[in-house]
């Protein structure tokens, strides 16, 4: 038995590990244990404890169960229509990327042997030679360029669709070799093929009911609204992995009976958990919850283009009102990272670490609110369970308001259609956006001029000049330095109050290894069935 | 004459079909958003959207594609999803199985027990026996079914461990065994929410008929308690007791979705959930017909029942 600290819970055992998988080195991590009250010794060995369970060496064989927190009729296993945790999960499973991203957030290549570039405009990929799908086809550059160009075909629906557009033209150059070509200069694309949209599938496909790809995981079953089976692919192109023999994922929407479900053993990962059920968790033996930041986010979106937005100093008293210690604290429980008014979490690897949240200053507030002629005028907010904690986040607003003469009323609805009809049109309202890859996409989507979910109608020529410049470019160092000021950019102007990072909290069984986070998202980003393995 | 009567209710039963259907097409219209919206959902922009429906057919109003839809359903056919292009009768088949599976499970065992409770408490009214069960029963109608489940759930699979805490995968446990633990928990909260009705119901009909004067006859002449009450006044209160059971299990097809949910089952409930949250109307509709159609079956069987039972609504 390891001597703990009195109140050290499951709950900072995974923080702990999640800070060394990033990175931290043991002289950081004593630091900051020894700064929160911790003892030398104490501290000592609970990095053991947090190394140990990192550092693991993977064991073969097993079939792994486990659970999602979403799945109905409209699950698919077309990668282009996929939208929700279980079509991430299952083409994670079925299929491969041209590229992926790792933990740190660079990207690798998967079936892509090279993705070459002299403009950022003109791309070559070379495929690996030697990988085949499951009913035996060998990989050829046809399937890569009918996999690609299905999204900019409306009728196929893909999710994608806005970002396959910059593909002007996608062709092969011989059996091994496509070309992709761009109607602008984008030193992103290698991460963009990194996202679970543009998995490869066979040429021809449009039967998806069972899945044909070069995954890590043989279709078994698929039954939509029900689960997903996959046995393990013999013939795997990858030296390493897949670690088990078989899976089956399904949905348990009710996040009690997904706690139950991992304490009962009937499953050995419950993805999604909220706070609440964490510290149900903790203390409990067998389990132990894995806490991973990517970037996923709530935020109060007050559009520059109508009343009351119009008024910059509106804009500005709600900065200043928005207690984002007290939002990450008390209403997402410590789980979760101060955002600071900018979409790229510290996960991406172009966080300006020197941008400082605004401080929340009640009195600074007021003043800008008096300084608009709106202190004491009703002004509606609109939130609803659709935007994670939205509710919450508008409650907790509404009483500072409260202190200083504000009135903002919280206007709950519902999220049937909530994405439809409120969010983008509102004049105040909360969002909720997934991580995405890149700067540029986050960017492109969110804050540019013409964006199509341009959440605050936020405009500026600059910004978009700022924007295409470090999309063209090849240098890291300039594109780093232009994203930096770009992230201060939006903080400042923009409309999107973004109070924190929300964590991922997903519940293991303590016979699950190889859990990792990554910038794509929860459960590493949805690719955990090909790295993680079952301890007997 | 019964015939008359019979056929006068498969007439009313197909007009209420009707309605219902016509009904549950206008809901689905006044929700928010159609199914090409929702499947693009955040990503959903004008042309996307435009681009998707086109491509699906649903530019075509929708009374149309309903009334398409619905003399398919005549024809026997119940369509294809809008959502994953599967066929609805394959969607809906396995769903249904299961979801009958369960309630004949439920009702076998919640009959019987219900019966014998409410007909004992009858007998015995005013006894201790009495007493405790109208006590039970007053409790477990008070009990919300989500709190019944998850209370088992943590008793039986988290604490004690002997239950699977899901019966995902009841449909196909192979060995007796391993149904029975698989379906013990959803059995045990259905029983708990049917029965109560039951078993109140039942009592209040027998103590009606026993406190007619013919009953009183029939004691007044010898016959004893058991025979009083299980010869002479049952049958007279088998009409209403019938339609109490019709009620109590009608819900075991459509309103079983919190136990669906906690117990991770697949059952047609949950599909009817998705089909609405998808806007997906051939779903919708074939769900919504169902459910029509197994209430109908229930209240149908139980007029007859009272009809047979009772001669003097033969005529």
């Amino acid at each position: 038995m390891t001597f703990k600290p009195t109140n050290w819970t499951g709950r900072d055992d995974a923080m702990v590990e999640n800070m060394i998988r990033r990175g931290a080195s043991r002289r950081d991590l004593l630091k900051m244990l020894m700064a929160s009250g911790v003892g030398m010794a104490a501290g000592g060995s609970l990095l053991l404890g947090a190394n140990k369970a990192v550092a693991a060496t993977p064991v073969s064989g097993g079939v792994l169960k486990a659970a999602g927190w979403s799945s109905s009729t409209a699950d698919t296993l077309d990668p282009a229509k996929a939208s929700l945790s279980t079509d991430y999960v299952n083409c994670c499973a079925f299929y491969n990327r041209l590229t992926f991203l790792d933990e740190q957030g660079q990207v690798q290549m998967e079936l892509a042997d090279t993705i070459n570039t002299d403009d950022a405009k003109t791309w070559e990929i070379k495929l690996k030679s030697g990988v085949t799908f499951h009913d035996g086809k060998a990989l050829v550059a046809e399937d890569v360029v009918y996999s690609l160009k299905r999204h900019l075909d409306p009728a196929v629906g893909s999710k994608a669709a806005a970002m396959a557009g910059q593909m002007s033209e996608i062709s092969k150059i011989d059996d091994l070799t496509v070309k992709v070509v761009l109607s602008g200069a984008n030193a992103d694309l290698p991460t963009i093929f990194a996202m679970h949209h543009f998995m490869i599938i066979a040429d021809g496909t449009t039967d998806f009911t069972k899945a044909n790809g070069t995954g890590a995981f043989i279709c078994e079953a698929f039954e939509p609204g029900v689960h997903s089976i996959g046995k393990k692919n013999p013939n795997y192109f990858k030296s390493e992995g897949p670690y088990l023999d078989g899976f089956e994922f399904f949905a348990i929407a009710d996040t009690n009976a997904r706690v139950n479900a991992l304490l009962s053993g009937d499953i050995h990962v419950g993805a999604s958990l909220n706070p609440r059920s964490v510290r149900l968790m903790d203390g409990k033996p067998g389990v132990t919850t894995s806490i991973t930041t990517s970037g996923s986010y709530t935020d109060l979106n007050i559009r520059l283009d109508m009343e009351p937005g119009s008024k910059a100093d509106f804009v500005e008293g709600m900065k200043y009102l928005v207690n984002r210690e007290a939002i990450q604290k008390s209403i997402l429980r410590g789980m979760a990272e101060i955002g600071n008014d900018q979409p790229i979490s510290s996960a991406n690897r172009y966080h300006n670490p020197n941008l400082k949240p605004r401080a929340y200053d009640p009195d600074k507030a007021k003043h800008h609110f008096e300084k608009s002629g709106l202190l004491g005028t009703e002004i509606p907010m609109v939130a609803s369970s659709a935007a994670n904690s939205s509710v919450d986040m508008a409650t907790i607003i509404q009483q500072m308001g409260q202190q200083i003469g504000m009135k903002l009323k919280v206007d709950q609805v519902p999220p049937d259609g909530y994405w439809s009809n409120y969010w983008l049109k509102s004049a105040v309202h909360f969002g909720n956006i997934n991580p995405r890859p890149t700067p540029d996409i986050l960017f492109s989507l969110l804050y540019a001029s013409d964006a199509p979910w341009n959440e605050s109608h936020y405009k500026s020529e600059k910004f978009d000049k700022m924007m295409l410049e470090a999309r063209g470019s090849l240098d890291e160092d300039k594109r780093t330095s232009i994203y930096w000021d770009m992230q201060e950019m939006v903080a400042n102007e923009a409309g999107t109050i973004i109070p924190a990072f929300i964590s991922n909290v997903d519940g293991l069984s303590d016979k699950v290894g190889g859990m990792r986070a990554n910038p794509l998202g929860a459960l590493m980003g949805f690719s955990f069935l090909e790295y993680v393995w079952l301890n007997a | 004459m019964p015939w008359f009567l019979v056929l006068q209710r498969l007439g009313i039963a197909i007009l209420t079909l009707i309605i219902v259907s016509f009904a549950v097409f206008f809901a689905t219209e006044l929700l928010p958003g159609d199914v090409a919206q929702i499947l693009l959902g955040q990503a959903a922009t004008p042309e996307a959207v435009a681009g998707l429906r086109k491509a699906m057919g649903l530019d075509e109003p929708a009374i149309l594609r309903f009334l398409s839809w619905l003399f398919g359903f005549l024809r026997g056919d119940l369509g294809t999803s809008y959502v994953n292009h599967m066929a609805v009768a394959d969607l809906v088949s396995g769903r249904l199985v299961n979801s009958l599976k369960l309630a004949g499970i439920t009702t076998l065992i919640s009959v019987p027990v219900a019966l014998s409770l409410g007909i004992g408490a009858a007998m015995w009214r005013g006894s201790w026996f009495d007493r405790i069960v109208s006590i039970l029963t007053i409790s477990v109608i008070s009990v919300p079914e989500f709190m019944v489940a998850t209370l088992s759930v943590l008793i039986f699979a988290v604490w004690l461990g002997w239950l699977p805490a899901l019966s995902y995968g009841a449909a196909d446990a192979t060995t007796f065994g391993a149904m029975l633990k698989a379906y013990a928990m959803p059995v045990i909260t259905l029983t708990f929410v049917v029965s109560a009705q039951m078993i109140r119901m039942t009592r209040a009909a027998v103590i009606e008929t026993i406190n007619t004067p013919y009953v009183e006859m029939a004691l007044l002449k010898g016959a004893s308690r058991k025979r009083m009450v299980l010869k002479h006044a049952l049958p007279n209160a088998l009409g209403p007791i019938a339609n109490a059971i019709a009620l109590s299990l009608s819900y075991l097809v459509g309103g079983v979705i919190i136990v669906e949910t906690i117990f991770n089952y697949p059952g047609v409930a949950k599909l009817m959930v998705d089909a609405v949250s998808t806007r997906d109307l051939p779903l919708i509709q074939s769900c919504a017909m169902i459910f029509c159609i197994s209430y109908l079956l229930l209240i149908t069987l139980a007029d007859l029942t009272a009809i047979l039972s009772n001669p003097r609504l033969r005529r």
